[in-house]
């Protein structure tokens, strides 16, 4: 008799969580993968624009990346509220700009240094007037390959209140 | 004699710790854009250089003022609206004799501009108009020279020049050396002496 015994039929059976780090790695190399760890630590507000006139940025190590915005909350007290320029992981003044082009300049292997581009990474919502600064230091440091980094999208969305 | 069998590794925290890492990448990466509007600042100059003689209507005059308001030769006007404008005065080919452009499709108004190469788009911003106001216009700039080029590059090649452009830069490393590649190059090359960026940009208003 015990050999036919009723299976019981009302506890659901245990779903076997085994293929569930399997998941979870496969999500992990995924992410190790698609990311890259950004390379200067931001001390400003960094809200790319939109644009759909864009092209693939050079390799980075032919690469100089200027920022500029807002100091972020924590650094409101220290810098004020104006836009300012970030070189590297540190807030800088205009003046700055060329001695650091020219020092990346010279850090980078010759061949490429003539393909340098400076990729200017600014904040949709700070003005113009610096920007302007740090083109006309650009143009005396002789780095007049840039790029105004953006997001791919529709450029309308930005000035859309 | 019984095999003696080794006892099983329990796994069961393997998830936990799979998670445990997963999370990390997830907060301390970030995704960066590797996209842009590619620009080229012009070389500087002496100081006490006379500007290049234009012709007053060979210029497309692009404001920004510092409420963030748009006007183009004077009048103001929607930012939807600035390619077509662009466009026309691009295209518009009203030039005579050396200067005839036979591959123009504008109205040939001899009020605007003369031929793509002679055409100048000056791009005037106030320090206190916002930065994504200033890309928005760049970009719409930019895109009415990409609309003639695509057009031209269709009618001579049935290619639009953005697909032959970046057929171009993708091109494989290995075969560089081709004819094939070097008939695109002179290609693309052509295109874009036909439609020649030439956005200037002033020195701003003081805001």
């Amino acid at each position: 008799m015990s050999k036919f015994k009723k299976q019981k039929s009302g506890e659901l059976p245990a779903i076997s969580t085994a293929s569930l780090p399997d998941i979870v790695f496969m999500l992990l190399f995924f992410f190790m993968v698609a990311t890259v760890m950004r390379e200067d630590e931001l001390m400003i507000e960094n809200r790319l624009p939109n644009a759909n006139q864009v092209e693939k940025l050079e390799s980075k190590n032919k690469l100089i990346y200027i920022y500029i915005g807002k100091p972020s909350a924590q650094y409101q007290k220290i810098y004020g509220v104006t836009d300012v320029i970030q070189l590297g992981d540190k807030i800088s003044s205009v003046s700055e700009v060329q001695t650091y082009v020219n020092s990346k300049r010279n850090d980078m292997p010759e061949d490429i240094q003539d393909e340098m581009m400076v990729s200017l990474k600014v904040d949709s919502n700070s003005k113009v007037g610096p920007l302007t600064d740090v083109k006309q230091e650009l143009r005396d440091a002789m780095a007049l390959k840039i790029n105004y980094t953006a997001k791919k999208g529709d450029p309308m969305r930005n000035v859309k209140q | 004699m019984a095999k003696r069998s080794a006892p099983e590794v329990n796994a069961g925290s393997m998830a936990d710790i799979a998670f445990l890492l997963l999370i990390f990448f997830l907060v301390t990466t970030t995704i960066e854009v590797d996209s842009g509007i590619q620009s080229k600042l012009p070389p500087p100059i002496p100081d006490n250089t006379p500007p290049p003689p234009i012709k007053q209507k060979n210029i497309f005059q692009v404001l920004v003022n510092q409420y963030d308001q748009l006007q183009v030769e004077d009048e103001s006007m929607e930012i939807s609206e600035l390619t077509e404008a662009a466009v026309a005065f691009l295209d518009n080919g009203g030039g005579e004799g050396p200067a005839a452009c036979n591959y123009c499709e504008g109205e040939r108004d001899p009020e605007s501009s003369d031929n793509p190469d002679k055409a100048v788009i000056s791009l005037v911003n106030d320090r206190q108009a916002s930065y994504k106001m200033y890309v928005t216009v760049y970009n719409e700039l930019v895109r009415a020279y990409t609309i003639l080029r695509n057009r031209e590059s269709e009618r001579r090649y049935n290619e639009t020049y953005e697909n032959m452009y970046s057929r171009y830069k993708d091109w494989p490393e290995t075969e560089k050396e081709t004819p094939e590649y070097e008939k695109l190059g002179k290609q693309v090359d052509e295109i874009r002496d036909l439609y020649p960026l030439k956005l200037s940009e002033a020195e701003p208003q003081q805001g």
